[in-house]
C-alpha cells in the first residue's frame, strides 16, 4: 500500500498500474453490468495508442480543428505588476471551444468511433465539458445527451445555449443537490441503461479505470508542448508549474510530462469557496479524506459516516466532492503540493487579468492565477513560473456581474 | 455450517417453492417506522430481507430507491444505527436471513475490519455491494467470506459466458440476477428472457438464483418465483412508504402496515405460482 510514507519511486510517470490504480487510488468501482464494457474500453484504448494511424488522427484535428499548438505567453505586464518571478502562460483558452476540455473529447469520440458506438454521452458543471462534448458530435454526427444539474443549468444559461445549437440534448438532473455530482451520477444510470450502444465521454481525469490515465493522455499534450516552448523561449525548464484543479484534467495535462524534472516545483490550486475553514468549499485534497465515488478511490469531501458532502465553489467547473485519483497520489507522495484559493482571491484575479493583460480567464484558472498573485512576489527575477490559463471567460461574465453587483 | 442464507434456500427447496426477498431501506422514512417495518416482514411472508444501507449517490438506482436514501439520511440513519436496526431484527427473528446492500463508501469510511465485526455479531448474513465487482475483490469480498459472511454477486444480462466464471468465483449464499439493463424499479424483463437467464446461470452454478430489478406486483413476482429460486422486491415496497407520508414527509400511522399488505400480496402471489 502507498502511503505518506512509501518510499519514492524511481518515476512518478509509469502509472497506473495493471488494476488501474496509482498507489492504493484509482481502480474500477463500478456495477456488474458496466464491467465488460470498461474492460472493453481498456482494450481499445491500448489498441488505438499502439496504432499510428489514431495518433495520426489525434494530431490532425489537434492542428486543424483545435488550433494547437496553443502559444505559451510571457505575460509581461503581470510580471512587473507583481514584481517577482517571470511569469508566463499557457493560452489553452484559445482552443476552439475557449478550454481545454476539446482536447479530451476529440480523443474520446475517435475512441467510440473506433469501438462502433453510436451514441455518446456526458456530465457537465459549468457546461465546458458539455460544450466540447456537443461539438465533437456535430462534428462527427453522432447523437448527444448531456447530463447537467438543474442547479447548474440555471447559472450557466449561455453554455446551455450552446449545446443545444450544436444539437445536444440537455437533460437537467434534479436528483441529489442537482450539480456536477448528480450530473456523474445520471450519466452513470443512462450507461448503465444503454450501454450496448453509448461510449460515455467523461470530462474530467477521474471516473473508473482507464479513464483517468485516458483523459490524462489527450490532456498531456498541454505539458508536451509547454516544455518545448519553454525551452525555446529560456533554454530552460520553468522552476515552478501552476494550475487549477477541480477532477484535475487541465492539471495533470500540464504536469505529467514535468513529473520526472524533480527539480521543477508543481503547484496544484483546488477551488477554496468561501474558504476552507468554513467547510464550504471544493478542495477535495486540503478538506477530504480517501473514499470510493464515481468508480474510484481518491479523495473525497464526506462526513464521518462515508455520505458525500456538497462542494462549493464560485466556479461551476471546480464544484465537485472529489478529485482524479492521480492527484490524490502525488499529493501522497508529495510530488505535488496542493494549495486553495477563495472565491474572492480568483475574483479579484479575474479583473485583474483582464485589467492587466487584456485577458478575461475562466473562473477556474482565475483561482490558478489567484495563488500566482501571492506566490510571483516572493520569488526571484530569474524564476520562472508557468500557469495554465485553461479556460476563457465568456461564460463567466454573468455570473461575474452578479457578484459585483452589476445588472447586464 | 450453513449459513441462515444457505438453510432458508434448502427450506425453500424442500417446500416445493420460490421465495420472496424484500428489500427496505434502513431508517426509510425514520428509525421507528423502519424497524415496524422490519419486525413484521417475515410473518407478512418475506422468506429473505435485503436491508438497505443508505448512501447519497447510489448510482445503479432508480428514482424510487434514490428518495428512500435521501428520507433515511435526512431523518439520522447512519452505519452505526443500521447495525442497530439488524440487532433488534436479530434479538427477535433468528431465522431470517439478512443481507445487507449497499455501496462501499460507507463500508470502506466505517472501517472494512471493524465494519464486518460489527455485522457478523448484529446478525447480518450477507453482503450484496452494487460498486464492487470481482476485479475489486480484496477490499471487501474475500475479508467478508473470511469473517463467514456471504458475499453475494450481481450478475447482469451483460454477464456472458466469458465472464461469468469470474463473476460466480469467490461467491456464496445466492446470485443476484439483475434482469435488465439499467437501474432499479424502471424497466421490466420478459419471463422468456428471465427463464433463459437463469437457464444458462443454472449451467454455470449450483448456488440459488434470485431475480430483482422491474418486479412490482403479485403477478411478476410469481412469475418469476416459477423459474428461479427467488424474486426479489424493492421500489414497489419503498414507493408504498413514499406514497404513507404526509405533505411534509411525516409518515403516517399506516406507512408501516401499507408496505406490510403489499408484501403480503407478493407473498401469496409466489407462495401460489408453483402451486
Amino acid at each position: 500500500m502507498s502511503t505518506a510514507s512509501a518510499a519514492q519511486p524511481n518515476s512518478f510517470r509509469t502509472g497506473p498500474d495493471e488494476h488501474g490504480r496509482f498507489g492504493i487510488f484509482g481502480g474500477r468501482f463500478v456495477a456488474e453490468t458496466l464491467m465488460p464494457l470498461i474492460l472493453e474500453v481498456e482494450k481499445a484504448y491500448a489498441a488505438a495508442k499502439a496504432d499510428p494511424t489514431f495518433a495520426d488522427e489525434m494530431e490532425y484535428y489537434r492542428a486543424h480543428y483545435i488550433g494547437r499548438p496553443s502559444p505559451l505567453y510571457f505575460a509581461e505586464r503581470l510580471t512587473r505588476e507583481l514584481g517577482g518571478a517571470k511569469i508566463y502562460m499557457k493560452r489553452d483558452e484559445l482552443n476552439h471551444t475557449g478550454s481545454h476540455k476539446i482536447n479530451n473529447c476529440v480523443g474520446q469520440i475517435l475512441l467510440a468511433r473506433r469501438m462502433g458506438k453510436t451514441r455518446i454521452i456526458a456530465e457537465t458543471g459549468a457546461g465546458q465539458h458539455g460544450v466540447a462534448t456537443a461539438t465533437v458530435c456535430a462534428l462527427f454526427n453522432l447523437p448527444c445527451t448531456v447530463y447537467m444539474g438543474a442547479t447548474d443549468i440555471a447559472r450557466q444559461q449561455p453554455n446551455v445555449f450552446r449545446m443545444k445549437l450544436l444539437g445536444a440534448e440537455v437533460v437537467p438532473v434534479h436528483s441529489g443537490t442537482a450539480t456536477l455530482k448528480d450530473a456523474m451520477n445520471e450519466a452513470l444510470r443512462d450507461w448503465v441503461a444503454n450501454v450496448e450502444n453509448t461510449f460515455y465521454i467523461i470530462g474530467t481525469a477521474a471516473g473508473p479505470h482507464p479513464y483517468p490515465t485516458m483523459v490524462r493522455d489527450f490532456q498531456s499534450v498541454i505539458g508536451v508542448e509547454t516544455r518545448e516552448q519553454i525551452l525555446a523561449a529560456e533554454g530552460r525548464l520553468p522552476d515552478t508549474l501552476v494550475a487549477c484543479i477541480g477532477g484535475g484534467s487541465n492539471a495533470i495535462g500540464l504536469f505529467h510530462p514535468f513529473l520526472d524534472d524533480r527539480e521543477v516545483e508543481i503547484i496544484g490550486v483546488e477551488a477554496g469557496g468561501d474558504g476552507v475553514e468554513t467547510g464550504r468549499h471544493a478542495a477535495s485534497l486540503t478538506g477530504g479524506r480517501p473514499g470510493v465515488l464515481h468508480g474510484n478511490r481518491t479523495y473525497l469531501l464526506q462526513n464521518d459516516d462515508g455520505q458525500i458532502i456538497d462542494a462549493h465553489s464560485i466556479s461551476a467547473g471546480l464544484d465537485y466532492p472529489g478529485i482524479g485519483p492521480e492527484h490524490s497520489w502525488l499529493h501522497e507522495m508529495k510530488r505535488v503540493k496542493y494549495v486553495s484559493a477563495t472565491d474572492q482571491e480568483a475574483l479579484d484575479a479575474f479583473q485583474m487579468l483582464a485589467r492587466i493583460e487584456g485577458i478575461i480567464p475562466a473562473l477556474e484558472p482565475a483561482h490558478a492565477l489567484g495563488y500566482v498573485r501571492k506566490l510571483a512576489p516572493t520569488r526571484a527575477r530569474e524564476q520562472i513560473i508557468i500557469m495554465n490559463l485553461c479556460g476563457r471567460g465568456d461564460k463567466d461574465i454573468f455570473a461575474v456581474a452578479e457578484r459585483l453587483g452589476t445588472k447586464l | 455450517m450453513s449459513t441462515r442464507i444457505e438453510k432458508r434456500f434448502g427450506e425453500l427447496r424442500a417446500a416445493g417453492r420460490g421465495g420472496l426477498v424484500v428489500f427496505v431501506t434502513a431508517g426509510d422514512p425514520t428509525y421507528e417506522v423502519s424497524r415496524e417495518i422490519l419486525l413484521g416482514l417475515p410473518k407478512s411472508g418475506a422468506d429473505l430481507i435485503e436491508i438497505g444501507m443508505p448512501f447519497t449517490d447510489p448510482m445503479a438506482d432508480g428514482p424510487a430507491i434514490q428518495a428512500s436514501s435521501l428520507r433515511a439520511l435526512k431523518s439520522g440513519q447512519n452505519m452505526k444505527k443500521t447495525l442497530q436496526l439488524v440487532r433488534e431484527f436479530r434479538a427477535k427473528d433468528a431465522a431470517t436471513p439478512i443481507v445487507l446492500m449497499g455501496y462501499y463508501n460507507p463500508i470502506y469510511s466505517y472501517g472494512v475490519d471493524r465494519f464486518l465485526a460489527d455485522a457478523g455479531k448484529a446478525g447480518v448474513d450477507g453482503l450484496i455491494i452494487v460498486d464492487l465487482p470481482p476485479e475489486e475483490d480484496e477490499e471487501l469480498c474475500l475479508p467478508a467470506m473470511k469473517a463467514g459472511l456471504n458475499f453475494i454477486r450481481l450478475a447482469t444480462p451483460t454477464t456472458d459466458d466469458i465472464r461469468l466464471p469470474t463473476v460466480l468465483n469467490n461467491t456464496s449464499g445466492f446470485v443476484y440476477y439483475v434482469s435488465i439493463m439499467g437501474i432499479t424499479g424502471t424497466r421490466s424483463a420478459s419471463d422468456a428472457d428471465i427463464a433463459a437467464a437463469v437457464g444458462r446461470l443454472k449451467r454455470h452454478t449450483d448456488l440459488p438464483i434470485a431475480v430483482g430489478f422491474g418486479i412490482s406486483t403479485p403477478e411478476r413476482a410469481a412469475a418469476v418465483a416459477r423459474v428461479a429460486d427467488a424474486a426479489v422486491v424493492g421500489s414497489a415496497v419503498v414507493n408504498r412508504i413514499a406514497a404513507a407520508l404526509d405533505a411534509n414527509g411525516v409518515p403516517t400511522p399506516h406507512a408501516a402496515s401499507s408496505a406490510l399488505d403489499l408484501v403480503k400480496s407478493l407473498a401469496a402471489g409466489v407462495r401460489a405460482a408453483r402451486a
